[in-house]
């Protein structure tokens, strides 16, 4: 499809040209949309209009923007992306346009090409062979890679009100711990239970609050029922998750009654010793040394579980990817083309993942900690839904509605 | 106006220019006098002149020089290098009579009263076949006020002031077959009372017409629409004006109304 976006600047509504305008446009088989128009209040005062016109003919489309500048449609973007090579490996040239998360076109020899994989903070790559726009991380540049730079030749498509589901339309991306929770709850199980339904990817980001606060057999429940395709978390979760599957208790703390269990410290290390002297949580699970939980869960549905490492981990277990590089490249392919994110309780994660994520997937972050969410927000993850809440009773009463009524 | 001492079919710009047609120099000088006779000694009207110019054969039509509103003058770009030449001997008149010069910019084709005229608050401007409508919006910002645009679709009426004529608040003499659909809609909606000449009146200028009071000047031939304007309270006034024919002008052509 080749585009091109003109104005009409003047007394264009009583002089019938936007009208004529778009009747030409129409005629000539392009389509059009109307960016933004300006009505002049007074009679005195002009009107503007920015119309964008789409045709599947670069002739057509050339044809018709000749005819329709005889009545005062100027083409306004006009010109490719400027295109620079990399000069070093693993950094983009000086003044590289950084990417946000939306949808973003680039135009190339008189084309607009849609960035493939795009999420924020990130360059564009264009090969010049395939007609390809990547949206490229810096690291991953290579010496002689064609990177955009500056802005000219970059659309950047905005979110649409009307493409966000009702769940999206009736909260906004207000964070506040005065909302509806329950009504909050019951959407998100039917955008849930609809995602399974229509085959949607759902990914869950957890952190080791949801095993403290009792909640890791709700998750399981998710895993275990279809409702959640990839699982993003870091060692604290599995570790708790194991622990609790293997001593009943998190932390030491039996979650049973919460109580504490003697020399119960130990338990986190006495689990991740068991899996690493198993070889491995899908060992562990294999053998039937692990029989229960959102890790045990995992493995037997065959939910890709990412485990990305940090620097206080202990252990770590051994599917924990310490390279944070290469865990992120790898988070990166799971959550292509995620419908939803559902992120509870785990602050870092939730941002990193965040970052990857494009604008459409809708994404859903609960903590205890309103700071938390902001910090997602401050982002710029915009398409973000922030509901202040103890990840435990969430989760109870995200399962109960699931099972009650949309299962 | 501009006498014609340096008139003569030297080029050929618009569809009525023939060089094979040549006017004939002594008879252009005696219509042209009979015009400014009707306009001054019949109708009391006060006419400036300014001096022709050597091989500027149309500085007679000074219609084209720009558009007038009070004492500013906004000087024509014009499409053709034939003519650009005038531009400097407008704009010094203008200058040495007072008026601010305005110049809508070399980029911008603009053919002054023979494309833009007046009616109540807002003006009737053409495009297409000589001004471009780039400079209806700098006009409309100038004068701060409404510039419709209108499409001329025939090349024998390549200028508005070949097929449109406003006459006093309510009323306008045009011929539909020289707009496109969409200006003949906005004639209709803009202008209450509008007349329609017929073919033959057209081709004979019928709407080139210079309007004193209550006298409709136009050159001959022009009779079938003497009724209409009768009617409305107008006398029509015809005089031969045949040698500028040959070259596509008329009585509103050879004339620039400053007030």
């Amino acid at each position: 499809m080749f585009e091109e976006t003109v104005e009409l600047r003047g007394h264009i509504i009583d002089s019938l040209l936007l009208p004529k305008v778009l009747d030409q446009i129409l005629m000539r088989g392009a389509v059009f949309e109307i960016e933004q128009i300006d009505i002049g209040v007074r009679r005195s005062d002009p009107s503007c209009a920015r119309i964008r016109i789409k045709s599947e003919s670069k002739d057509v489309l050339e044809e018709l923007l000749a005819d329709i500048k005889v009545h005062g449609a100027e083409a306004v973007e006009s010109g490719d992306v400027h295109l620079v090579p990399a000069d070093i490996e693993g950094a983009f040239p000086e003044d590289f346009y950084a990417t946000t998360n939306l949808r973003t076109l680039v135009r190339f020899e008189g084309e607009w090409l849609e960035v493939e994989n795009h999420e924020m903070d990130r360059g564009i790559v264009v090969d010049i062979a395939t007609k390809k726009a990547l949206c490229t991380p810096m690291h991953r540049i290579r010496k002689g890679d064609m990177v955009v730079v500056g802005h000219r030749g970059v659309r950047v498509i905005p979110l649409e009100r009307q493409t966000r589901g009702q769940l999206f339309q009736f909260m906004g991306s207000d964070i506040s711990p005065e909302k509806p929770k329950l009504a909050l709850v019951r959407e998100l199980a039917r955008e849930l239970s609809k995602s399974k339904t229509e085959g949607e990817k759902v990914i869950f980001v957890g952190g080791p609050a949801i095993i403290h606060t009792g909640a890791g057999g709700y998750v399981a429940y998710l895993v275990n029922e279809g409702f959640v395709n990839v699982l993003l978390c870091g060692n604290g979760l599995a570790v708790h998750d194991i622990e609790n599957a293997l001593y009943g208790t998190s932390l030491g703390v039996r979650l049973k009654d919460g109580t504490l269990v003697k020399g119960g410290h130990r338990n986190h290390l006495r689990a991740i010793n068991t899996i690493r002297r198993a070889g491995g949580i899908k060992t562990a699970v294999e053998t039937g040394l692990l029989t229960h939980g959102i890790m045990h869960a995992c493995v037997s549905k065959q939910v890709p579980f990412i485990l990305a490492g940090s620097i206080r981990d202990d252990g770590p277990l051994p599917e924990v990817i310490t390279d944070v590089v290469k865990a992120t490249d790898i988070m990166r392919q799971h959550v292509r083309g995620a419908h939803l994110a559902l992120m509870v309780a785990s602050t870092l994660h939730s941002v990193a993942v965040g970052n990857i994520l494009p604008a459409e997937t809708r994404t859903v972050v609960v903590d205890i900690n309103q700071s938390s969410l902001t910090k997602l927000m401050d982002r710029g993850s915009f398409q973000t839904i922030g509901i202040v809440s103890d990840a435990g009773l969430f989760l109870r009463e995200l399962v109960e509605v699931l099972q009650r009524e949309c299962v | 106006m501009c006498p014609p001492d340096y008139f003569g079919i030297e080029y050929e710009i618009n569809a009525w220019m023939r060089l094979s047609n040549q006017s004939d120099l002594v008879h252009a000088r005696a219509q042209w006098q009979k015009l400014y006779r009707i306009l001054t000694e019949e109708l009391g009207a006060k006419v400036e002149l300014m001096k022709p110019e050597k091989g500027l054969p149309d500085l007679v039509f000074t219609a084209n020089a720009g558009y007038v509103e009070g004492d500013l003058f906004v000087s024509s770009a014009f499409k053709y290098k034939e003519r650009q030449g005038e531009t400097p001997f407008f704009d010094a008149w203008f200058q040495s009579h007072g008026y601010r010069v305005l110049n809508l910019g070399p980029d911008c084709v603009f053919e002054g009263m023979g494309d833009a005229l007046p009616f109540r608050d807002t003006v009737f401007a053409a495009y297409r076949h000589r001004s471009e409508v780039c400079s209806h919006k700098t006009l409309g910002e100038i004068l701060n006020r409404r510039v419709i645009s209108l499409e001329l679709v025939n090349p024998k009426f390549y200028h508005l002031d070949t097929c449109f004529c406003p006459l006093g608040n309510d009323s306008a003499l045009f011929f539909p077959p020289a707009f496109d659909d969409y200006a003949r809609r906005v004639l209709k909606e803009s202008i209450p009372d509008l007349i329609a000449v017929s073919d033959s009146s057209a081709h004979r200028f019928a709407c080139n017409a210079i309007v004193v009071d209550k006298t409709v000047v136009t050159n001959s031939g022009c009779n079938d629409f003497e009724t209409a304007l009768s009617e409305r309270g107008y006398k029509l006034r015809m005089t031969e004006l045949g040698e500028f024919m040959k070259s596509g002008g008329s009585a509103r052509c050879l004339t620039l109304r400053l007030e």
